[in-house]
C-alpha cells in the first residue's frame, strides 16, 4: 500500500542522497478496505480517505504536515539527528545502522519522528509527526530527543505542541534506551503543563505500546481519526495471551471514545479546522507567575496574580 | 558467585518463584506496614500493591509489583501483571505521598503490564503514563528497586525515582527475551540469544548510566532471601539519606529539576547538526557530535 504513495509532497523532509520521486499521474490506488480504486491525482485531493467506505489509510510523515499545517508554513528543525546504536544491534545478519539507512532511503526521513514549526488555521504550534515507514515509527533514542526538543521549542516560543503518533511500539534495537524514552518524552510534558501550554495528541492508524503509554495518552486533547486501531497491548497478543477472540470493533477510535479514553473522533478533512479551534480557545491562557509565590498567589487571586 | 553467569541465567533466577517478592522486602524492612487498597475508580489491583509505614525510623510510601509463590497465588496475583486500577491505585498513593511530603519506594518485579481486554477497555497506556508524568514531577523523593523482573512500560510505570538499583539478578528490558525473539526470529525458542543481545541484565544497566546502583547477590537471593534483603534496605537507605541531603541543601525544587535532567538526558544518537528547512535546503554545517547519556550521580557514596 505504502508503495502507491509515492508522490513527493510540498514540504517533504529531505534525506541524504534524495533524488528525483516523481510519480506518473495516472496511478491507481486501491482501498485496502473495500477495494474501490481511485487516481492517485483524486486520492491526494481525497486526503487519501476513500470515497466510497470513508477508510483512512496511513499517511507519510510529509503527506500528514501536508494536509494538517497552513501551506508554506512548515518547518523542519533537527532533521540531522541519528541513530547511534548504542547495542552494536545486529539480528540476521543485520546490523541496526544499516536497518536505519535502509528505513531512511525508503522514506526521506533520518528516524521516525519529523518535527518543526507551522501554523495551523493560522495558530503557530511546535509539531512532532510520526514516520510509520521508518521501522513502524518505533520509538527509539532520536525520536524521544526530537520530540524533547519540540517540546522544548514550544516552551521558549509560547506554542501549543501538537503531536500525531503512529507506531508500532519500543525500538527493540535500542532495547532500555528505547523503553526510556517514554520516562524521557513524558516527564518533558510535566514542563510544557507548567507553562500553561496546550499538548494536542492526535492518534492515527495504527498506534501501541509505549508510544500510547506515554506522551501521547498524556495530553489536553486526545484526538483519533475514524477506523484508527489504537491500544497498548497489540491485538495479536491479546489474542495469545487471554485464548480470546476480540470482539468486532475492538480498540477502535470509536471503541477508545466509547470507553472516555479520548475526547474526539475528527475524519481527517475536519482535522486543520478542530485543532485550529481547540489552539485558539487554549491559546488564550496567560503565562504561569514564577516559582516561589505562585502556588499562594494561584489560590489567593488567579486571575490577577497571573498576569505580569 | 553469580558474577559468571550469563543473561539467560539471570533471566531464570529474576523469574525464580523462590525469590523474594515485593511483600518480602516489605515484611522485613518496613514496621507497621499498612496496606492501602483500591483506586477509588474501579477495583483494587493485586498485582500492584500499595501501603504506608516505617522505613528505618521515617515514614514511607510503598509500591510495588507483587507475583505469587505458586499458581494459585499467581492467579490471584494476575502472575505480577497490574492492571489499569493497580498503576491508578498507585498514582493515588503518590499524591497521598506528596500530600504528607514522605518519600517514596518502590519495588519492580512484574513481567509486564496485563495485556487482556479489561486492561484495554480501562485505558491500560493512559494509566501508565499518568504514572510516569506523575512520578517525573512529584515533590518527594523516591527510590525505585528492580528486585526481579522489570518488564517494560508495566515496570517503568513506578520506576521514575531519583535513584534506580538493581538487584544483580534483576533484569530490566523493553520486552521479555520471548517476545523479543518472536519479533526477530519468529522463535520464541530462541529467548535466551535475545536476552544476551537486548543487554538486559543489572551489570548492562549499570554501564548504559540507567541504574545507579547494582545491589550484589553474593549469593543468588532466593538462596539468601533475609541477607539479600537487608543488603538491598541498606542500599535504599543509603540513596534516600543522600536525596534527603540534597533536599535540605538545595532544596526540593533541585531534586526534582536534578530528577528531570537525568531522564532528560538517557539516550544515544549522533548530531549532525543540521535544519532542514521546508525548501530542502541545509543551514549549519553537519559536526557529528555523539551523544551519550551522562548521569548526574554515580549512586555511591
Ligand atoms: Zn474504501
Amino acid at each position: 500500500m505504502r508503495e502507491l504513495f509515492r508522490r513527493q509532497p510540498k514540504f517533504s523532509p529531505t534525506a541524504p542522497g534524495d533524488e528525483t520521486r516523481s510519480i506518473p499521474d495516472d496511478l491507481w490506488i486501491k482501498c485496502p478496505k473495500c477495494n474501490e480504486l481511485q487516481y492517485s491525482k483524486d486520492a491526494e485531493r481525497n486526503l487519501y480517505v476513500c470515497p466510497r467506505c470513508g477508510h483512512h489509510a496511513r499517511l507519510s510523515a510529509a503527506q500528514r504536515i501536508d494536509t494538517l499545517v497552513d501551506e508554506g508554513t512548515f518547518i523542519e528543525y533537527d532533521a540531522g539527528l541519528t541513530q547511534s546504536d548504542p547495542l552494536e544491534f545486529v539480528a540476521n545478519g543485520e546490523a541496526y545502522r544499516a536497518k536505519a539507512a535502509s528505513a531512511g532511503r525508503k522514506t526521506h526521513t533520518n528516524d521516525a519522528l519529523v518535527c518543526g514549526t507551522a501554523s495551523i488555521c493560522g495558530q503557530p504550534v511546535s509539531l512532532a509527526v510520526t514516520e510509520f515507514g521508518f521501522m513502524g515509527a518505533s520509538m527509539g533514542s532520536v525520536y524521544g530527543e526530537k520530540l524533547v526538543r519540540a517540546i522544548e521549542r514550544a516552551i521558549e516560543g509560547r506554542l501549543g505542541l501538537v503531536t500525531v503518533s503512529s507506531s508500532g511500539g519500543a525500538r527493540m534495537h535500542e532495547s532500555m534506551f528505547s523503553l526510556m524514552q517514554m520516562a524521557k518524552t513524558t516527564a518533558a510534558l510535566a514542563h510544557l503543563g507548567d507553562a500553561r501550554l496546550p499538548h494536542l495528541s492526535l492518534l492515527t492508524d495504527p498506534c501501541f505500546g509505549g508510544v500510547t503509554a506515554s506522551y501521547a495518552t498524556v495530553a489536553d486533547v486526545i484526538v483519533a481519526e475514524p477506523g484508527a486501531i489504537i491500544g497498548f497491548a497489540g491485538p495479536r497478543v491479546i489474542e495469545q495471551v487471554t485464548r480470546q477472540k476480540l470482539p468486532e470493533g475492538f480498540q477502535t477510535a470509536e471503541f477508545l471514545l466509547e470507553h472516555g479514553m479520548i475526547d474526539l473522533v475528527v475524519p481527517r478533512a475536519q482535522l486543520p479546522e478542530r485543532i485550529g479551534t481547540l489552539l485558539r480557545h487554549f491559546a488564550v491562557q496567560p503565562e504561569p507567575a514564577k516559582s516561589d509565590d505562585a502556588d499562594i498567589t494561584r489560590s489567593a487571586e488567579p486571575a490577577e496574580a497571573l498576569h505580569d | 558467585m553469580t558474577e559468571q553467569l550469563n543473561a539467560w541465567d539471570r533471566v531464570q533466577l529474576a523469574r525464580n518463584a523462590a525469590r523474594p517478592h515485593a511483600l518480602d522486602y516489605i515484611n522485613e524492612l518496613v514496621k507497621d506496614f499498612v496496606e492501602l487498597h483500591g483506586d477509588r475508580l474501579f477495583g483494587d489491583d493485586h498485582a500492584l500493591i500499595g501501603g504506608i509505614g516505617d522505613f528505618r525510623g521515617r515514614t514511607v510510601v510503598v509500591l510495588g509489583h507483587q507475583k505469587g509463590a505458586n499458581t494459585r497465588e499467581n492467579i490471584d496475583r494476575n502472575f505480577g501483571m497490574p492492571r489499569p486500577e493497580g498503576y491508578r491505585k498507585a498514582l493515588r498513593l503518590i499524591r497521598q505521598a506528596e500530600k504528607f511530603n514522605l518519600p517514596v519506594l518502590t519495588f519492580i518485579d512484574t513481567p509486564a503490564a496485563d495485556p487482556g481486554l479489561g486492561s484495554e477497555e480501562r485505558g491500560q497506556g493512559n494509566a501508565i503514563a499518568e504514572n510516569l508524568i506523575a512520578m517525573a514531577a512529584m515533590r518527594v523523593p523516591a527510590i525505585a528497586t528492580v528486585v526481579g523482573e522489570g518488564g517494560s512500560g508495566g515496570a517503568l510505570a513506578i520506576s521514575i525515582a531519583d535513584r534506580i538499583l538493581m538487584l544483580e539478578n534483576a533484569i530490566y528490558a523493553v520486552a521479555s527475551p520471548e517476545a523479543c525473539a518472536t519479533i526477530l526470529w519468529k522463535d520464541a525458542a530462541q529467548a535466551p540469544a535475545a536476552a544476551e543481545i537486548l543487554r538486559i541484565t543489572a551489570h548492562d544497566l549499570h554501564g548504559f548510566g540507567i541504574a545507579d546502583e547494582v545491589i550484589p547477590e553474593p549469593v543468588a537471593a532466593h538462596l539468601q532471601p533475609s541477607a539479600t534483603i537487608q543488603r538491598a534496605g541498606d542500599a535504599i537507605e543509603r540513596h534516600l539519606r543522600d536525596v534527603e541531603q540534597t533536599i535540605a541543601t538545595m532544596g526540593i525544587d533541585t531534586l526534582v529539576a536534578t530528577r528531570y535532567a537525568k531522564y532528560r538526558g538517557i539516550g544515544r544518537w549522533v548530531d549532525n547538526g543540521e535544519t532542514i528547512l521546508r525548501n530542502g535546503t541545509v543551514t549549519n554545517a553537519p559536526n557529528g557530535t555523539e551523544h551519550v547519556t551522562s548521569m548526574q550521580h554515580s549512586g555511591s557514596r
